[in-house]
């Protein structure tokens, strides 16, 4: 049995554990409210410019447009979002395995797909493995501005536009509630589902100065979009999936420090009887 | 008096929503007002000031790029950011537009040039709509 001064350690140091998770749980049950109101915040966004695209897309004058048609698809880009630090749980782990088994299924040379890696989680998980990479972002705040990850959007955009790739599929962990997130994968370019879901709406805009016009301004922006509001999703995931893996990490703690703080009682128990019959012993062999 | 219901959306959210008698602005194809009861419109906006005219004066807001979307009683303007005369940071803004220029002189390669001369033009529109 371990001494008394071991256990007393162990609890010590299990206590001292126990403070920073707890910590780290409620900073990050914060940030995921925040996370949470960013994602909101963008919803009406995201609504008023598919309702646009959607308008135009479905209207019945031929609109041709590279980014609305599909092309026989020789390299495909997967756009893949984690996190930069990990002690967030499943977060990482199941997105990569996710990515990677897809890729090693779907493709047999390199020529053939290439990532967008965002979070140092990611980032380096490809580059071990030597997976092309097209470009990457780390350090991303907790709270991006559309501003932040613009660029990163735009340059995704234009690598579809210039026809380096002819597929993009978005891999992220879906917000579904705080105590739930999902690795959702959605292939964002070609738009082909955008003139489904138009039909139903029948609006007739006039449109200045024509629809060929305001689709080359209007679907690269809807497509950034689109990639903003999947990094916002992930964020959001990110500090929930966070918070979570805390909170069984402090109980883990708590339980560990049950455990151990039986076992002092029962040894300091233990040392005083074995006290008190030496003592009782000594007692009786003066007699 | 006729009113439209004007909202300026941003990814990072609602910036503005409120009744005006007029919306006037710069789209790629030259200026536009709008008045209430104008048939559905798209149109692309330019990097520019957008000026709302309601009962109490006129607002202004710096719209950088993004599109309008006109309904017979409601205008709706997506940009990709959008600020108040308020908002603005005239410290930055100013500081933008001297690395702009600076970089517009020494002439790299085509795509810094553009994106250079996109800087520069976002942070007049910002310094113009603050002084006004």
């Amino acid at each position: 049995m371990a001494s008394l001064r071991d256990i007393k350690t162990r609890i010590n140091s299990t206590q001292k554990t126990k403070q920073i998770t707890k910590a780290m749980q409620m900073v990050s049950a914060s940030k995921m409210n925040k996370a949470e109101q960013n994602a909101k915040a963008f919803v009406p966004y995201s609504e008023k410019i598919q309702e646009v695209v959607a308008s135009i897309a479905g209207s019945d004058q031929d609109t041709e447009h590279p980014m609305l048609q599909e092309r026989e698809v020789k390299k495909t880009a997967y756009f893949v979002i984690t996190s930069d630090r990990g002690l967030a749980g499943a977060f990482n782990s199941s997105i990569l395995r996710s990515v990677y088994r897809t890729i090693q299924e779907r493709h047999k040379s390199k020529d053939e797909y290439t990532v967008i890696a965002v979070g140092r989680v990611g980032r380096d998980f490809f580059r071990k493995r030597d997976i092309p990479l097209t470009n990457e972002i780390i350090g991303l705040s907790d709270q991006p501005n559309f501003t932040d990850i613009k660029d990163l959007t735009s340059e995704t955009v234009q690598l579809y536009i210039d026809e380096e790739i002819d597929e993009l599929i978005v891999y992220y962990n879906h917000y579904v509630s705080a105590i739930s997130q999902e690795v959702s994968s959605t292939r964002l370019l070609p738009l082909t589902n955008v003139a489904e879901e138009a039909t139903k709406k029948s609006i007739e805009y006039e449109y200045e100065p024509n629809q060929q016009e305001i689709l080359n301004v209007l679907l690269p922006q809807y497509a950034e979009s689109l990639i903003y509001g999947a990094l916002l999703d992930s964020k959001a995931s990110e500090h929930a999936s966070r918070m979570t893996a805390m909170q069984s990490a402090t109980d883990n703690a708590n339980d560990l420090i049950d455990d151990l703080s039986l076992a002092y009682n029962r040894a300091r128990q233990a040392a005083i009887t074995q006290e008190i019959t030496e003592i009782v012993g000594g007692a009786a062999a003066q007699e | 008096m006729k009113t439209l219901t004007v909202s300026v959306v941003t990814p990072d959210g609602p910036i503005l929503e409120n009744s005006f008698n007029m919306v006037s602005c710069k789209a790629e194809s030259g200026e536009l007002g709008i008045l209430p009861g104008h048939i559905p419109l798209v149109a692309p906006l330019s990097i520019s000031a957008v000026r709302l005219k309601g009962e109490d004066g006129t607002v202004k807001i710096a719209v950088n790029g993004g599109f309008l979307e006109v309904r017979p009683d409601k205008v709706t303007i997506l940009a990709q950011s959008a600020e108040a005369p308020s908002e603005i940071d005239v410290e930055r803004a100013r500081k933008a537009k001297e690395r702009a220029e600076r970089r517009l002189k020494t002439k790299q390669d085509d795509i810094d040039f553009r994106r250079a001369e996109l800087a520069l033009r976002r942070a007049i529109n910002r310094l113009d709509v603050v002084e006004k």
